[in-house]
Order: structure tokens, then sequence, then C-alpha cells
């Protein structure tokens, strides 16, 4: 017995390895694949990345070639290191610190050694790189800005970072990837599809010619252009009255949808985000806290929208049948709602809509939200039917446009109250401030520009958006699906005829452009902040909604200027100018012009934070060279952009 | 005279598996280890030109081995272990540092690995204490003592490298097969078992499952033999064994050790990293299929996507340029002379010679199953080399000296009486 053990455990053990390698020999096939793996070199065709365009035609956004030098750290031999930093500019200890993080990631496949060299040091490189062994060249394009605006409509390329890598396995370690702006919502269309060779490598390693006859090769297929429907002109003009400005302009083509501007200040160069100095320059964008250059105003800033919200106020009282055109209310310097409660109007004279809307009087809507309010019976079902009324203008949600960023608002309905006042049965008067536009509602400025674009079309909007053609294809259907408000089209015309007296009599007295019918609205948003955990009253912030023509109109717009002390002071000018430019394409009111482009708020907004020294990349000083030779270059900062 | 009752005698069935594995050995090496500079087989610069300098130097070994007297071995077995345990004990002083194990002396251009050489004198020793006539592994002392033979060794190369270590266990085989008491293999079996389940599954299942177990042995057993306190007292050591698993394998594991396990068991799968080796390692020989790529022609081999091919992971080059054929022959080789080493112990007219044998069948069964066993990945990663292929001399002559000892005992045998 005891004889027997040693053999039997002999056969056991071996038979187990049999059945083992029989498994994984003949039965596994994947780990023959995985080998074809190892022994064929993948290589990609990057194909050129798509071309943008604004709504006439004119070219945006092109591309420049650019070059990576790529290591293979076991390949490598006999360097002259001294010669090789000298051609690159680089010191020693950047040499060697690179080349121990190539090797860390693998001795055999390529790392990217030195990112997006320009052509001047690819050319003196180039001449050379047959002495540098283990090293190559790897061309990749790189977006070429054929304008020095428009950085939060296009967005950037970045380096893939490894969630996406991990998510997206369209992606490897190296390839470019749009990121913000159109170049993350259309990224697909815009990068094309990499072509792939597989490369047969014999036993040496060597590459021998191409594998299975190209059997499994990919032709890359090029990225497509797109044309925007932004207005190149209307933008830049946008953006240069925002100088010195915060804040954002949204216009929207009511008939369409289609975005004309989007801008947000402070912006910045878009092609300082190119090249080898896009690292640094990005990380200075984004740590700026104060400024938020990366922060897109148009579609993410969220506030009370203050008087602009009457027009809607106004809109479901008429619907709501409420009240009429000839109804009345006596304004007294405001509206008292609660005992020693009262809402200050700078208004006194009796108020129908008309009136009431170009005085923009407290009281007069005040009363009318009242009103409908105190329709039902219960409080809150009143307040469920006028957020749905509101909530039909695309308010209070996402909306659904084509840009990758983007607030939802805020439009109150019961159950925000009921959260508010669990064991309370709050009345009209609780709320009456959402009847101009502050309280619980917020709004960010493209959905006010839709809002407008809606009453614009007189009751339907389409979904905004920045897209207005694909090559070679049509856009999505949803932005050409009418979305229509659940306020009836007659109701529309007498707060139109409203709205185009604030200019001649109300509170824009004086914006008027001739032979241009514009309506628009005033607004003034309260804002608050915590300084050194004091609730301190900021400045108020300057808001104006308008479209034009009033017949037949071709543009509405929100514009929103923080700190803007009140609507008619910066709000109003800058939206008539950017209609008077974009319907005349030339500006006839020079002195306002001039006005706005050179007034700036920067004082405001160093009142309450100390000196902030503005970051130069903000004021769009030409002098910033996207591809300043400078030591020590790249940071990694795809990390934390990965956290962003 | 001597030599030619050497040469009569000799069991020339092992020598030959013995040269054949050798020079297979080497074509694998050679196959795993040529550079694109092919420069002949004797470059010895090269790892294979080194490796066939090392084949042929352990001909004058074996002949020095064999012309040796046959007693010499016997008489001197505990000054050869003696001299194995102080080579150990010098590591601490004077080894030098490969890859964070001191495994090795270093004498100039010379490096030599004493482990491979402890086996030999443990072998001996166990050998020499067991063919005492008044030594019987039912007596406790005697498992005591012959436990300690066992252990010295295995507590100086512990702490270089508790891998090479669990090759000692091979030892209890030959225990087992001179009279040591069952249970001991069932306590070490049920011990691994038990370990690798508690890895696995949470304590409480297995402290159940193993209570199962007790209570049906108790159940059948007849109602005279039933002993509760027994059957409890197994069952409270099964807990505090399970329970005791993660304490040790936190705590007085290394991170290495965890992740060697880890991977085994499926609870990591990081490629690149720590599973490299493996994965690279199960794609190698996964691709040769039937009949592998031929010859020189393995592209992960060639590739050098198998990290230490030439000396751990040397099957892989088998796996993969030879296939699953080429495989069964090299595992039917070692099998058979196995099997040859037990069936030559066994007719040994010595309980000298016949325990060596079984000590040489079993060191070399146990680092074959162990290499194996790791390069195909059911088993974790350990360092042990395959013996006649894996590269280096120390191993290679290692096993010739533990082999052809034995091969000499056998050829001498018919001077004894």
């Amino acid at each position: 017995m005891r004889k027997v053990l040693l053999p039997t455990l002999i056969f056991i053990a071996t038979i187990l390895l049999l059945l083992r390698l029989f498994y994984l020999q003949v039965i596994d096939e994947s780990l023959k694949l995985k080998s074809d793996n190892n022994a064929i070199k993948i290589q990609y065709d990057y194909p050129e990345r798509g071309y943008v365009y604004d709504r006439f035609g004119k070219l945006l956004v092109a591309n420049q070639p650019s070059y990576d030098i790529m290591v293979i750290p076991r390949d490598m031999k006999n360097i002259d290191t001294l010669e090789f930093c000298q051609l690159l500019n680089i010191r020693k200890e950047d040499f060697i610190k690179r080349i121990e993080k190539a090797k860390v990631y693998s001795p055999r496949l390529p790392s990217v050694f030195l990112p997006q060299l320009n052509k001047r040091e690819f050319a003196a490189f180039q001449e050379k790189v047959r002495k540098f062994q283990g090293f190559y060249i790897q061309k990749r394009s790189l977006r070429d800005y054929q304008v020095n605006y428009g950085a939060n409509v296009f967005g950037f390329i970045t380096q893939v970072n490894d969630k996406i890598i991990e998510k997206n396995p369209y992606y490897n370690s190296g390839d470019l990837i749009g990121k913000q702006g159109v170049e993350e919502s259309y990224e697909k269309e815009l990068r094309g599809i990499k072509g792939v060779k597989y490369i047969q490598k014999d036993k040496y390693n060597r590459e021998i010619g191409s594998y299975k006859e190209g059997r499994f090769d990919t032709i890359a297929k090029q990225g497509e252009d797109i044309t925007l429907s932004i207005d190149g002109e209307l933008q830049k003009y946008g953006e240069e009255l925002m100088v010195n400005k915060r804040g954002g302009i949204v216009a929207i083509e009511p008939k369409t949808g289609e975005i004309l501007a989007l801008v947000t200040a402070p912006s910045y160069d878009p092609a300082i985000l190119v090249g080898r100095e896009r690292s640094r320059n990005y990380t200075k964008l984004y740590n700026d806290s104060i400024a938020k250059p990366l922060f897109d105003r148009g579609l993410l800033a969220e506030y009370p929208p203050g008087s602009p919200f009457k027009i809607i106020t106004g809109l479901v009282a008429l619907q709501e049948k409420v009240v009429d055109e000839q109804t009345s209310f006596v304004c007294h310097h405001g509206f008292s709602y609660a005992r020693g409660r009262f809402m200050k109007c700078h208004d006194s004279q009796i108020s129908q809509l008309h009136n009431g809307i170009y005085n923009s009087c407290n009281t007069y809507f005040a009363s009318v939200y009242m009103k409908t309010l105190s329709k039902y019976r219960k409080t809150s079902a009143a307040v469920d039917i006028w957020s749905k009324h509101v909530k039909s203008f695309g308010l209070g949600e996402f909306m659904g446009y084509d840009l990758p960023t983007g607030r939802r608002g805020k439009i109150p309905t019961s159950k925000t109250y009921k959260r508010i006042y669990p064991d309370w049965d709050y009345k009209p008067t609780t709320i009456v401030s959402n009847a101009i536009g502050q309280g619980e509602v917020t709004t960010t400025p493209i959905q006010l520009a839709n809002m407008m674009a809606a009453v614009a079309n007189r009751g339907y909007y389409y979904t905004p958006h920045i897209i207005k053609k694909i090559e070679g294809q049509q856009i999505d259907k949803k932005y050409r699906t009418k979305h229509h408000t659940s306020i009836d089209p007659q109701y529309f015309e007498p707060v139109i005829s409203g709205l185009a007296d604030v200019y001649n009599v109300g509170t824009a007295f004086g914006l008027g452009v001739d032979d241009i019918q514009i309506c628009g609205k005033t607004g003034t948003a309260e804002n608050f902040a915590k300084i050194n955990g004091k609730r301190v009253k900021l400045q108020d912030h300057s808001i104006f909604v308008a479209f034009a023509p009033k017949d037949n109109p071709k543009i509405a717009i929100a514009v929103f200027v923080e700190n803007g002390y009140w609507g008619k002071r910066w709000a109003g000018p800058i939206a008539t100018l950017m209609i008077e430019k974009f319907i005349k394409r030339k500006i006839t009111r020079t002195d306002l012009e001039k006005r706005m482009l050179e007034g700036s708020l920067q004082g405001e907004y160093d009142k309450y934070i100390g000196k902030h020294t503005v970051d130069s990349l903000l004021l769009k000083k030409p002098e910033i060279e996207a591809v300043k030779k400078e030591q020590d270059t790249i940071e990694d900062i795809d990390d934390k952009e990965a956290e962003n | 005279m001597k030599n030619q009752s050497i040469r009569s005698h000799i069991d020339w069935v092992s020598v030959f598996i013995y040269v054949t594995l050798v020079v297979l050995g080497w074509l694998n090496i050679y196959s795993s280890s040529l550079s694109l500079e092919d420069s002949g087989a004797f470059d010895f610069g090269q790892i294979y030109g080194k490796q066939m300098m090392f084949i042929f130097l352990s001909i004058p070994l074996i002949i020095v081995i064999l012309a040796v007297d046959g007693k010499f071995y016997e008489k001197y077995s505990v000054i050869l272990f003696g001299i194995a345990l102080l080579l150990l004990a010098g590591l601490y002083v004077f080894g030098k540092e490969v890859k964070g194990q001191v495994n090795w002396y270093q004498f100039g251009p010379i490096s030599f690995q004493p482990a491979e050489f402890a086996k030999v004198g443990t072998a001996l020793a166990l050998a020499k204490y067991l063919s005492d006539v008044q030594v019987n592994l039912k007596d406790q002392n005697r498992q005591l003592q012959a436990m300690g033979i066992i252990l010295l060794p295995v507590l100086l190369i512990v702490p270089h490298d508790p891998g090479s270590a669990l090759i000692y266990s091979a030892f209890f085989l030959v225990l087992y097969r001179e009279g040591l008491p069952a249970w001991f293999l069932w306590t070490g079996f049920i011990a691994i078992v038990a370990f690798v389940l508690s890895l696995i599954w949470p304590s409480w299942i297995i402290i159940v499952i193993a209570a199962v177990v007790i209570a049906f042995f108790y159940y059948r057993s007849r109602i005279v033999d039933r002993n509760i306190i027994m059957s409890v007292a197994i069952l409270v050591g099964v807990s505090i064994f399970t329970f005791s698993v993660h304490y040790v394998f936190d705590n007085v594991f290394k991170q290495h050790h965890r992740d060697r396990f880890n991977i085994l068991l499926g609870k990591e799968v990081d490629l690149k990293g720590i599973g490299y080796n493996i994965n690279q390692s199960k794609i190698a020989i996964g691709s040769g299929g039937w009949f592998g790529k031929g010859y020189l022609e393995g592209t992960q081999t060639k590739g050098g996507f198998v990290p230490e091919q030439h000396t751990d992971y040397i099957f892989t080059t088998v796996g993969e340029e030879w296939g699953f054929v080429g495989c069964i022959v090299v595992l039917a080789l070692f099998v058979l002379l196995f099997l040859r080493i037990i069936y030559l112990a066994e007719r040994q007219k010595t309980k000298f010679s016949r325990v060596y044998g079984y000590c040489v069948a079993t060191i070399l069964f146990i680092h074959f199953f162990v290499n194996i066993a790791m390069v195909l990945g059911i088993f974790p990663t350990i360092g042990v080399p395959l013996p006649f292929f894996s590269y280096g001399g120390s191993g290679l002559w290692g096993f010739t000296i533990l082999l052809f000892i034995f091969l000499k005992m056998d050829a001498n045998k018919v001077n004894e009486w």
C-alpha cells in the first residue's frame, strides 16, 4: 500500500497537467487569437478631422499637421543623448525621466515621447531621426483655428484619458478626442474612423508585410465637415461686446431653432489649447475659479430671470382666462401681499397688460399671478397647472440641444413647495415672487433665448441646436420637430405689442434701432453671495431678452451680464447692438457701440474678492503663441480633466 | 574493472532519459534565447552557449560521482548534510542579492546557488537516519527527529525563498513510504484544501462543510469508536485554522505572495502588472495547438513576450513550438524517469539506498509538478526550475548529482551483500 502512493500521485498529477494542457492548447481558442495579437503589429491611420464652418460657409476650424515623437524603449540603441536633447531643446534629466516613464508603460510598445511638435521642430528632427534608433515620428492632425473667437462653441481636442479608453473600445492610448463644445457633441462625425492595418511580424519581431494579405485591414474614413448655425460675425461681435464683462449671450433664429451666437465671457482664444502649451494653458483656465473662463455661462448660468419672466406670467394668466387685456390693477409703488410684506414697484398708475409689460410693473404681474393661483381651490393644483404652462416653453428642463453641457434651471411645482413647507397649507401670497421671476424660479440664458423664440413664433419653438449641416446627411429629426407651447396663439399678440413698446415708451426707451421693430424686456436680478460666511448682497445682474423684427422675427436673444446693475444699463444695449448687427450687418449707433465695447465691469468684480489679477489669457492678447518653445513643457493634466 | 563494472551495471534506461531531457532542454533554451545575431551554439556570451557549457561540465561531474567508492555517500552523508547547511547559513553573510532574493554566492564570474545542492545533502542525511535499524517511524520521537532533518534546511531557506522551501514537503512522501502514519499526510492535505477554500469562500462555509464531514464520519463509525470529544476538537481545530488563514494571508504573507494567490483564484486580472507573466505564459502555450508552431517558429517565444522564459517558464517554449503532442512526449519522459527511479529504489538491497532513491524521485517529481502547474496557471507562481530543462548551472548540476549518486548506488548494489 505504501509503495503505491507515490506512483499514484505521479499519475494523477500528470493527468491533471495533461487535461490542463489539452484545455489550453486544443479547446481554448481565445489564446490563439491573443497570441496573434502579440505577433501582429497594429498600425493606425488617423484620418483628418472634419472642418467646421459657420452658417454662411466661412471656415472656422481647419487642421494643421502635428508630429509626435514616439519611442520604443527596447529598440533604443546608441543614442547621442546630447545631440538629441539639443535638437529638441529639452534637458537631459527630462530625457531620462521621459524614457523611464515610457519604460514603465511598456518596453516594447510605442509611447509618446514628446507630443505635438510644430513644423519647424519637426523638420529639424526629421533630418536626424535615422540616427536615433527606437524613435520615430507619428503624424497627427491638430486643430488650426481660423478665428480667435468661439472657444466655448468649438471646445477643444485632447488626448483620451484612461477612463475613456476603458469605456470606449474605439480609442487607444494617445488618440485624440473632442472635449466640450461641438468637438464633443459631434466627435463621431468629426473624427471619422481611423484605419487599421495589421502587420505580420516574423519571429525576430521584424515586420514582414501585411497580415493575411490585408484581409482585416480597414481604410480610414475621413472625418465629416460640419456647418454650424453660428453666425461667425455675430459670434465675434458678441464676444467683443462682452470683453471685460462676465455673462452670456444666446441668440436663436426663431423659425428654425438654430443658435446664431453663443457667447460666454470671459473667454479665450481657442488657439491656446493647441500644441505643446495646451496643458499649461488649460490648467491655467481650469484653475481660474473666479472668472471661470471654462464655464459656459450661456448654457450653465442659472439665475433668477427677473422681469423677463413676467412675459410668461402674463401669457399664463391670459390662457387661464383669469385676466384679459382690459383688466386693471392700481399700483401704489408696490404690492402688499401680506402684513408687513411689500413688493416694491417703481410704477404708480393704473396698470393694464400693455403698460404693465412696458413699465415692467411688479404690482400688475403679482396681482395677475395671484389670480392665476387662486383660480383653483387648492393652491398646489394651481401651481402645477402654472408650472406645466411654463415648462411648455422649455424652461426648467435640459431641452436636448446639441451641446454637451447644460443646466436644468428650476420651475417649481407643488412638490417643490411640499418639500419647502411640509406641514403648511401655503397660500398664493407665499410664492408670489415667482410672478416676477424671482422666488424659486431660475433659468439659463439659452432657456430665456428659447422662450423668446417661442414668443416670437407666437406659440412654438424648435429645440435649439448649433448644427446646421453635416456633410451628406440631414440633421437629427428632433431639431426639425415643432414644440407647441400650451398657450394659444391669440394670446401672444397683446403681449408682443407690450414688448414692442418697451422700446418705444418703456424701460428700454432710447435703445431702439431705426427701421427695426424690436420686442424686448429688461430684467434685473438680485444676487447674493456668501463672503466670509456672511450673506452679502452683490450688485444686481443685468438681463435683457428680445426678438426682432416684431413681424416675421429673425432673431431671438437673451443677454445676461453679471453685476451689470440693471437691465437697460448693459444687457439692453448689448442685445440691441447684436440684433442690429445680425439684421443690418452694420452698426449705426457707433457711440453706443463704443461705450459697450470699452465699458468694463472689472471694478465691480474686484470689489469683493480683493485684487484679482486678471490672467492675460482672458484678454485675448494675440502674443500668446501656441507654439512658444520652452523647456519642460508637458504636464499630464488629463487626469485632472477626467475628474472634471 | 571498476569502470567496467559501472558500465555494465549502471541503469542505462535512466541515463538515456536523462540525456534526452537535457538535450531537449537545451534545444528549448536555444530557441527561447536566440537573438538576431546568431553566433553559434558555443557563444558563451549567450544564454544557450552558457547552458551548453554547463551541460559539458556535468560530464566530468558525473564521472567523478560514479568513480567515487559506493560506500562514500553513506559514510559521509552527515558531513555532506552539515556542509550543505553551512552553505545555506553562509548566505546570510556572504550571499548576493538577485531580484530581491539572496540565493547566490558569487565568486568572480561564477555564481552558485547552494539551495540546489542542499536537497542532495538532506536526502542523504534522511536516508542515513532512516536506514538505522532502530528507527521506527511509528515512534513519536523518531518522527520528530526525522522531521527535524527536513526542517533544518527549510528554516534556513524560508526567509529568502519561501516557495522553494515548499519543495521539502516532498520528503514527507518518503517518510510515509518508510512508515510514517497516514494521518500526517491527511492532515497536510486537508490543511491545504482548507487554506485555499478559505481564500475563496467565507470562513463559515468551510466550518459548515467541516461539521458535515465530521458528523458523517462520526455516525458511520462503530458506536464504540465514536469519540465526541475528538470530533469536536477537530472541528474547533478546523475553525481556528480557517479563521487564522486570513490573518496569515493578510499579515504574514507579503504582497507579492498575496498577488500570486489572487491571480490564481481569479480575484485579480491585472494583465499588465502582476498577472502579466502567467497570462503571457498561457497565451504562449495555448497558441501551440495540437502540433505546435515548429521548432524556432514560436512567435511568442521569439517576441520575448514571456518573461523568464529560459528559466522557470521554459515549458512555454515546449508548449508553443511542439504543441500538445510535444508536451505529452516531455511529460511522458519525466514520468518514465520517475517510475524508473521508484522501480530501482524498490529493488535496492539496503534501506539507505532505497530511501535515497525515493528522495530523488519525490524531489524531481515535486519540481516537475509545481513548475509545470505554475506555468499552466493552476498553481501559484513559485520560482522552482523544471529539472534538466531550465537554464542554470546550479540547477542542472544539483539535479545531476542527485540522480547520479543514486545511479551509482544502484550500480553498486551487486557489490553489496
